[in-house]
């Protein structure tokens, strides 16, 4: 079993009691969209501020693996390696 | 019955492009804001909920970058409350996903606990739980017009809702498609517009497909319902079978808000703006004009507001309390909001220099929760919304 870490910004962190990241186990590679499946489980108002309803990543929610954001990569099927940071980050928008 | 339970206070809920404030005042002359909250999200909207003797205020509160949701307070605005899976939300199949609540209708006292809302995208949902939980309306949402149904300039939404006090008949207005109208309570809808005019449009009298931008019942009279369209000021005497315009008299016909009396028949107000390609009050004097005879004659009310004015007024940032005599209450894209405790013969500033202005919402809260609303003052604000 490979942990995967997710580190939250700071906005977000009320919303899970505080904690600046989530972990999850897994067997293996995992994909963006399983990991956040998994760590938001617990905490379904996380989840819908980064997915809208249908599940796509909200327009303004970037998510950076090892540095790169997720969809110059293969979006929410991109794969997280073990040791990997999965990074979240709102993206500079609104006036 | 004591003193505390017979004490009236007046509650203002503001919502911005940048959070909401909430005013409370004794008198609606003198007013305390408290706020903001949900600092950094807009806030389209707003129901505040008065039956069965408590207050819950709902916000449609909807962030740039965390989306929208809806949020609830019974105690004036101390503490929010956000339901975990969401209060609004398309169900599996549908393949859409909320953008906005645009409107929080709280239905009549005799159907306490029934709240509807319109959205964004185009859909009208119901809650039987005061407004904790939302259905989506199927009727609507699979209605054969929805391909043709288009975006205004704010988005494409269900904006108006009014449902007459049997339950049955329920007239809708969307941006564009025009005014829908059920009479089974919702099962079912049908274009009604005729008599609207949609000058944008190859044939400008299509049988749906207007911009109306509001409407509003009149509480006294069955079946008449008044219209602030996309240029156009109309009134219906039947339910919406035909509109005619009560537009002449006033300096302007177009804007965006419509609000009737809650009581009085034959009276509403309008806040014109110059046109739809000068969205500015005319001469840019900004004034509100009401009817007492159902349009056949307007009369402006411009006391205690600005000679020079070039922010518009936008659909819901108007509304009317319940008072004797009616408070009338609105605020501007500048960030004023101003009240009128006698009908709008003389306003006075609330608050100036807020965010734009997005929904305004006012009503009479008794007893304990004037208490509440007091006491909000003080208290730390908390937002479930991250900005």
């Amino acid at each position: 079993m490979a942990d995967f870490t997710v580190l939250l910004p700071g906005v977000l962190q009320p919303l899970v009691g505080g904690q600046s990241y989530l972990t999850a186990s897994a067997d293996g590679a995992v994909t963006v969209r399983q990991l956040l499946d998994s760590v938001t489980g617990d905490y379904p108002v996380l989840a819908r501020r980064l997915r809208d309803e249908t599940g796509a990543l909200r327009r303004f929610v970037n998510i950076y693996v090892n540095g790169d954001e997720v969809r110059r990569l293969n979006g929410l099927d991109t794969e997280v390696a073990a040791g990997q940071e999965v990074l979240i980050v709102q993206s500079v928008a609104g006036g | 019955m004591g003193l505390m339970a017979t004490a009236e206070s007046y509650v203002l809920a503001i919502g911005t492009k940048k959070g909401l404030w909430l005013a409370t005042s004794p008198d609606r002359k003198e007013w305390s804001l408290s706020g903001p909250h949900f600092l950094m999200s807009e806030i389209p909207s707003i129901g505040i909920d008065t039956r069965d003797g408590k207050t819950r205020i709902m916000v449609g509160v909807r962030s740039e970058h965390w989306g929208p949701t809806v949020a609830h307070s019974d105690d004036l605005g101390a503490t929010w409350t956000e339901p975990e899976q969401g209060a609004i939300k398309f169900p599996d199949g549908t393949d859409a996903a909320l953008e906005r609540v645009w409107q929080i209708y709280p239905d009549a006292d005799s159907r306490p606990g029934v709240v509807w809302a319109g959205c964004e995208p185009i859909s009208v949902w119901k809650s039987t739980d005061g407004g904790e939980h939302f259905e989506l309306n199927r009727g609507l949402w699979d209605h054969p017009h929805r391909s043709e149904w288009g975006a205004g300039y704010g988005g494409a939404a269900a904006h108006s809702i009014v449902v007459d006090p049997s339950g049955e008949k329920v007239h809708i207005a969307m941006s564009t498609g025009g005014v829908y109208r059920s009479l089974d309570g919702g099962a079912s809808w049908e274009p009604r517009n005729k008599g609207i005019s949609a000058y944008f449009m190859p044939d400008p009298n299509p049988e749906f497909g207007q911009c109306v931008h509001k409407i509003a019942a009149d509480a006294a009279v069955e079946g008449r319902l008044y219209a602030q369209n996309h240029h156009g000021v109309y009134r219906t005497d039947d339910n919406g079978e035909n509109w005619d315009s009560i537009a002449e008299g006033l300096p302007a016909d177009f804007g965006f808000v419509m609000l009737t009396h809650p009581r009085r028949e034959g009276t509403a107000w309008v806040i014109p703006l110059k046109a739809d390609g000068e969205r500015i009050p005319p001469g840019s004097k900004l004034s509100v004009h009401r009817t007492s005879d159902a349009g056949k004659t307007w009369k402006e009310l411009h006391t205690g507001l600005p000679d020079h004015e070039y922010n518009a007024v936008l659909r819901d940032a108007a509304s009317v309390d319940t008072a004797e005599p009616v408070g009338v209450y609105f605020g501007t894209r500048g960030g004023s909001v101003y009240a009128s405790a006698d009908e709008g013969e003389t306003f006075n500033e609330v608050v100036s220099h807020l965010p734009d202005v997005l929904c305004v919402r006012a009503a009479v809260v008794v007893g304990s929760d004037a208490g509440a609303a007091a006491a909000v003052e003080q208290s730390a604000v908390s937002a479930p919304v991250p900005g």
